[in-house]
């Protein structure tokens, strides 16, 4: 779904005092009856990160980290059963994931006197049983369950929705009959830049040449967006000619600036695909972007 | 010198005793005329007439390229000026004086330096230090102002500061000259065109490096002269001006242009025998004579020459309408070369009313011409896609295994992407003011290059920085950024031509438009411009010589790349379809060559740049240190082979283009010769014209024939079939090498519209015309122009021999689809065409002849609309994969190509089988 500017700002403005549980993803799908929810979530996670940039640094001073440990050693103690972690996260306002992060990281720096692997931590955070204490184990998974914008579940869900869309992307090319090379086929062949697809034989779409199609399984915002020009789509265009971003939650309207340089944005599988061949011209599958 | 010239007015000398001198090789240097002692040198004598035909016109011509003014000779005060003051014993050598001063003298005398007493030694030294243009307005005159009587003696007549004042000669009358008074006011600081003709349109020539025989020359000029002012002068003052003297002709002379005089004869001769260093420069010339905005009419032409006469300054040429009558000859001995210019030009040329007053028959010849011409300037000839693709990434030369290091294989790529960002930015904000190349991008670029040394990347850069060069600028001309149109939309929707010609029309509503004469220096247009100041940036030396060597490796193959069709399908006698292919190769490898070779020069003579011409000490030394070094490119033996092999009008274009980039001091010798189709010897005279324009090349290469040799080469060996005799350049491709030939449009535009310089232009006269009504709407033609796109995007992506191969394949296919064609199609109807025949001819009172034409016509009839079916029946293909591509685009281009051509000759093929067919019936019915 395009979004024009406006609209997407008045999204972001109703988000900023939100936290990232279910409940308030509850209000915003309220809030906005006629987005669909994985734009508003995707619109959501982008900007609770932008906030967590700008305060995470807060949350790592060492005196900070030990105020945080107290606070969660004692409540822990008085109330094994509560979710304290989670609770103590939403009041200073953090991710509960993150939260969980600085908390299991202060414990094993105790535990093992030294500064614990990322392996170790990553594991731990993955799988809480391995946690040797059980109480702190229960607060890290209700922290990590219960975040739906950092934690491993989420970069699960995130890397699984990714490879979720690839696949789309690749029947409906196949389902259009255009020959195409994938990522793991270009990374064989010693491509230094390789996007999702590139296709055989160019097409055409809404009147530009399409090289190459890029998935993107999230909402295109600036920040998110300028990034991915300078990393990947300009690079992608720097080899391969114009090519196709498809972001299948949505994008800020005004981002598709760049049509005459080669570079197009859509929010869907293209349905104006005109190919070489005049005859395959007519034959457009119906399609609904959400 | 002047000896000669004089002969030849007086008619002491035929006409074309000289003119075959001057063109013939193998003869004498020298000249003797009949007078013992005089002697001219071949070399000098054109140069010389030149700069005299300059000389006498100087007074008519009163706009120059910069100045299409009302105010006339405004910069030659201040040029004359300079030349006086310079003669006065100022030693300044005053390179920039004397060059605005010889758009009235071009060349500098080609006299010696000579133990000239009177000269004194100021004189001698200015001379000496090649910069004499300036002068007193040349030679000639400075003679004659030095052997005048001395009523007039202390006169320069081209100097305006020193023309008597009002009244003190008896019978010049003031009126006939008001505006040359006007307040003389300097001439750089005004004009911001002027640089370029300063540089070019008047650099004068040097002295010759090697001084002829010397005084004795000298002093029988100054004699000659003497004796011809007074001659002269007695004339003047005799009432009626002889009919017989060709100086002075009558004004029915004047008038009719009855009377051709011998000098104009001679100087028609040079034009037309091509011994002119630069013909265009001297049509350009003309038409500023014809154009000069002269406050006199032709009904003033009596009076005006009676002044002029009656002044007794003026020697020779009367009137403005006198020159005009002259070079109106000019254009009418040129005229076949006239006919080539764009339509637009001849038109102006026609419409010119004293064209028109003076000779009918040329306006006539011109209007014929105009029917003929295709050209109209700024054409993009070619199909090139609007938009600029990449260099593609391909794995065969581009992954990791082509690379030492996994690290130079990851420097690369940041560098691919760098250079890009470098140049998109560069589209963005090059054209904005106060930007600054340097400035915002050389911190980036010199990064890059100094990880391309730590890396050892510079073979990948610089193959990548060619291709892209290639792919930007071998177009003729791309537009400068593609974000610069706003309804790139809505000119995509109008396809390719009307989308040229919107582009044209944008083009000249907001460009700046200055004359600026037919010798442009050389430049960098568009994209070209990035890739010149990024190598100046960079300052790279690996990188540079990764470049030459490349550059140089490119241009050899392209020189003996193959530009005709294999000879099979020549023999086949569809010469009409092959010339079509020829000539875009052609093209094609002309346009790549000029671009490469521009970029080898530039990059070669780069390290000895300087903006100053170094003074003779300089250039000595360095002349001396670098005949030891090898050039990058012998240019003598990749000539004189082109010329054996007969391809010189492939590889002279893009030699100019290489040797245009010279530095000062490298000196090079030309030679042309050979017989070439007329278009194809335009292109070359008119590119070697404009080099031999450029300051840095010496001046003498022209006049010292040194090709003599070259010559004797070619003609030893003539087998094989070379290019030269092939008409391979069109009227498009000539404008697009040469563009500054637009400026004759330009000129005679200017002159129509009686455009001022106060207004600080050319007003354009654009008529709206209203849109053509297209056959196909416009979304059909949008669908037509995408799917040539995709076919273009197809090609970019594959391997070039993929296409290299469909095209050929197509070739056949379609020469044998033509094949088919005739042997069905034609002799089918042709066998119905027989039957009505014999029909009609049964019934009572039919009339053979009759019946023949309405039996033709009916089956050229039936055979275009079969053609249309054909053409419908052939394009039902296609699945996808690159083989079924590939595939598809050959049947298409196959089809295509038959069809154009069946066509375009079906209906002849039809008539001529039926005529046959048709005889022989009549002939069987007895």
């Amino acid at each position: 779904m395009k979004l024009p500017r406006a609209e997407y700002k008045e999204i972001v403005r109703w988000t900023e005092h939100l936290r990232p549980t279910r409940q308030c993803m509850k209000m915003l799908k309220e809030r906005f009856p006629n987005h669909s929810q994985s734009t508003l979530l995707s619109i959501f996670s982008l900007e609770y990160q932008k906030r967590t940039k700008r305060t995470i640094s807060r949350h790592h001073a060492p005196d900070v980290i030990e105020s945080h440990y107290q606070r969660y050693l004692s409540e822990g103690k008085a109330h094994p059963t509560a979710p304290v972690l989670l609770e103590l996260a939403n009041e200073v306002d953090l991710s509960p994931a993150l939260m969980a992060r600085i908390i299991l990281d202060r414990f094993l720096q105790d535990l093992e006197g030294g500064m614990p692997s990322k392996t170790v931590l990553n594991s731990m955070l993955k799988e809480p049983s391995l946690i040797p204490d059980q109480i702190l184990a229960n607060n890290i998974y209700q922290c990590t369950i219960n975040d739906c914008c950092y934690g491993p579940l989420v970069d699960c869900i995130k890397h699984a929705i990714g490879q979720e869309h690839e696949v789309l992307l690749r029947d409906k090319l196949k389902e259009r009959n255009l020959s195409f090379l994938d990522e793991n086929q270009l990374r064989a062949m010693g491509y230094d830049k390789t996007p999702d697809i590139i296709l055989e034989v160019p097409i055409a779409v809404e009147g530009r040449i399409v090289h190459w199609i890029e998935s993107k399984a999230s909402f295109g915002d600036d920040h998110s967006h300028r990034t991915y020009l300078n990393e990947q789509f300009w690079s992608y265009w720097n080899r391969f000619g114009p090519g196709l971003v498809i972001y299948w939650y949505g994008f800020i309207e005004e981002l598709d600036c760049q049509r005459d340089r080669g570079i197009l944005l859509k929010d869907c599988f293209p349905t104006d695909i005109v190919t070489l061949c005049h005859a395959a011209q007519q034959d457009q599958l119906p399609q609904e972007p959400e | 010198m002047a000896a000669l010239l004089e002969s030849l007015l007086l008619k002491k000398v035929d006409v074309n005793t000289v003119v075959d001198w001057l063109k013939n090789l193998e003869e004498h240097d020298k000249l003797s005329l009949s007078k013992p002692g005089v002697t001219v040198h071949k070399q000098e004598f054109v140069p010389f007439l030149l700069n005299f035909l300059r000389d006498q016109s100087s007074q008519a011509l009163t706009h120059g390229p910069a100045t299409p003014a009302k105010t006339p000779s405004r910069p030659r005060p201040a040029a004359q000026t300079q030349g006086f003051t310079d003669r006065r014993g100022c030693r300044s050598a005053g390179g920039a004086g004397s060059r605005s001063a010889s758009r009235i003298q071009l060349f500098s005398p080609a006299t010696s330096v000579s133990p000239d007493t009177e000269m004194d030694a100021s004189q001698k030294g200015r001379r000496r230090s090649g910069a004499g243009g300036g002068g007193g307005g040349g030679g000639y005159s400075r003679i004659s102002e030095q052997v005048s009587p001395p009523s007039v003696g202390q006169l320069n007549f081209n100097n305006l500061e020193d023309f008597p004042p009002v009244g003190s000669s008896p019978v010049s009358p003031v009126a006939s000259k008001p505006s040359r008074r006007i307040n003389p006011t300097p001439v750089s600081a005004e004009r911001p065109h002027s640089k370029p003709k300063t540089c070019f349109t008047s650099t004068p020539f040097r002295k010759l490096s090697s001084p002829p025989s010397g005084g004795e020359v000298l002093q029988e000029e100054r004699e000659l002269l003497k004796r011809e002012k007074t001659k002269r002068a007695q004339q003047v003052s005799s009432p009626l001006p002889s009919s017989l003297d060709p100086c002075t002709p009558t004004k029915s002379g004047l008038r009719t242009g009855s009377k051709v005089t011998p000098d104009l004869v001679f100087v028609l001769s040079c034009f037309a025998e091509n011994l002119v260093p630069n013909i265009f420069l001297e049509l350009f010339f003309v038409m500023q004579l014809l154009t000069s905005q002269s406050p006199h009419t032709h009904d003033d032409d009596e009076q005006e020459s009676l002044c002029a006469v009656n002044s007794g300054v003026q020697l020779i040429f009367i009137s403005p309408s006198k020159y005009c009558f002259i070079h109106k000859h000019l254009l009418l001995s040129c005229v076949r070369l006239v006919a080539h210019l764009d339509k637009c030009t001849l038109r102006l040329l026609a419409e010119n009313e004293r064209v028109a007053s003076f000779s009918p028959g040329l306006r006539d010849r011109l209007t014929q011409a105009q029917d003929r011409s295709t050209a109209t300037v700024n054409t993009l000839v070619l199909y090139f896609s609007t938009f600029i693709h990449s260099v593609p990434f391909r794995p065969a030369t581009d992954n990791r295994s082509n690379f030492g290091s996994d690290k130079a294989f990851h420097t690369f790529k940041k560098q691919r992407d760098i250079f890009y960002e470098v140049l998109r930015e560069w589209e963005d904000f090059h054209m904005e003011p106060g930007w600054n190349f340097d400035a915002a991008l050389g911190s980036r670029i010199r990064g890059m290059m100094s990880q391309l040394t730590s890396a050892g990347n510079h073979s990948h850069f610089a193959r990548l920085f060619l291709k892209q060069l290639v792919q930007m600028c071998k177009g003729p001309r791309v537009n400068s950024s593609p974000g610069d149109t706003p309804d790139t939309d809505l000119l995509g929707m109008l396809g390719a031509d009307s989308l040229g010609r919107l582009k044209r029309l944008e083009e000249r509503l907001i460009q700046p438009h200055g004359v600026v004469g037919p010798c442009p220096p050389p430049s960098f247009p568009g994209h070209q411009e990035f890739f010149r100041d990024f190598l100046q940036t960079a300052s790279c030396c690996q990188l540079n010589q990764h470049l030459q060597d490349s550059l140089c490796q490119q241009l050899l193959q392209l020189d003996e790349v193959s530009i005709l069709s294999p000879p099979a399908s020549i023999g086949e006698g569809e010469e009409e379809g092959d010339g079509d292919m020829e000539h875009q190769r052609f093209t094609s490898v002309l346009l790549l060559a000029r671009l490469l070779a521009k970029f080898l020069g530039f990059i070669s003579f780069l390290p000895y740049q300087t903006s100053e011409r170094p003074s003779r000490e300089i250039q000595e030394t360095a002349v001396a240190l670098r005949s030891k070094s090898v050039p990058v490119l012998d240019v003598c033996a990749v000539l004189s082979n082109s010329v054996r092999r007969r391809r010189t009008i492939l590889t002279v274009p893009w030699l100019v283009e290489f040797l245009s980039m010279l530095d000062f001091i490298r000196r090079m010798l030309l030679g042309r010769s050979g017989e070439m189709c007329y278009l194809n010897k335009l292109l070359m005279v008119s590119v070697l014209g404009w080099l031999f324009q450029i300051p840095v090349i010496p001046e003498d290469i022209f006049f010292t024939s040194e090709f003599t040799e070259v010559a004797k080469l070619e003609d030893s060996n003539t087998s094989g079939a070379g290019l030269d005799c092939i008409p391979l350049v069109g009227q498009q491709l000539l404008y697009t090498c040469c563009p500054f030939l637009g400026e004759f449009r330009k000129l005679l535009a200017a002159f129509v519209s009686g455009s001022t310089a106060k207004s600080g232009g050319i007003i354009r006269k654009i008529t709206p015309t209203s849109a053509e009504l297209r056959d196909t709407p416009a979304a059909n033609r949008s669908q037509q122009k995408l799917q040539v796109d995709l076919e273009q995007a197809f090609f970019h992506n594959q391997p070039p021999s993929l296409r290299r191969t469909v095209e050929f394949v197509a070739e056949r296919i379609g020469s044998n689809g033509v094949k088919h064609m005739k042997a069905t199609l034609v002799s089918e109807l042709v066998e119905r065409g027989e039957k009505m025949l014999r029909d009609g001819l049964e019934l009572p009172n039919s009339n053979p002849s009759k019946l023949n034409d309405s039996i033709c016509a009916q089956l050229c009839d039936a055979g275009l609309e079969a053609m249309a079916r054909a053409t419908r029946y052939n394009s039902r293909f296609y699945k996808q994969q690159v083989l079924t591509t590939s595939e598809n685009i050959t049947k298409r281009l196959a089809t295509e190509k038959a069809c154009s051509w069946l066509s375009a000759n079906i209906t002849a093929l039809i008539r001529r089988e039926w005529k046959t067919r048709y005889d022989r019936v009549m002939k069987a019915l007895g």
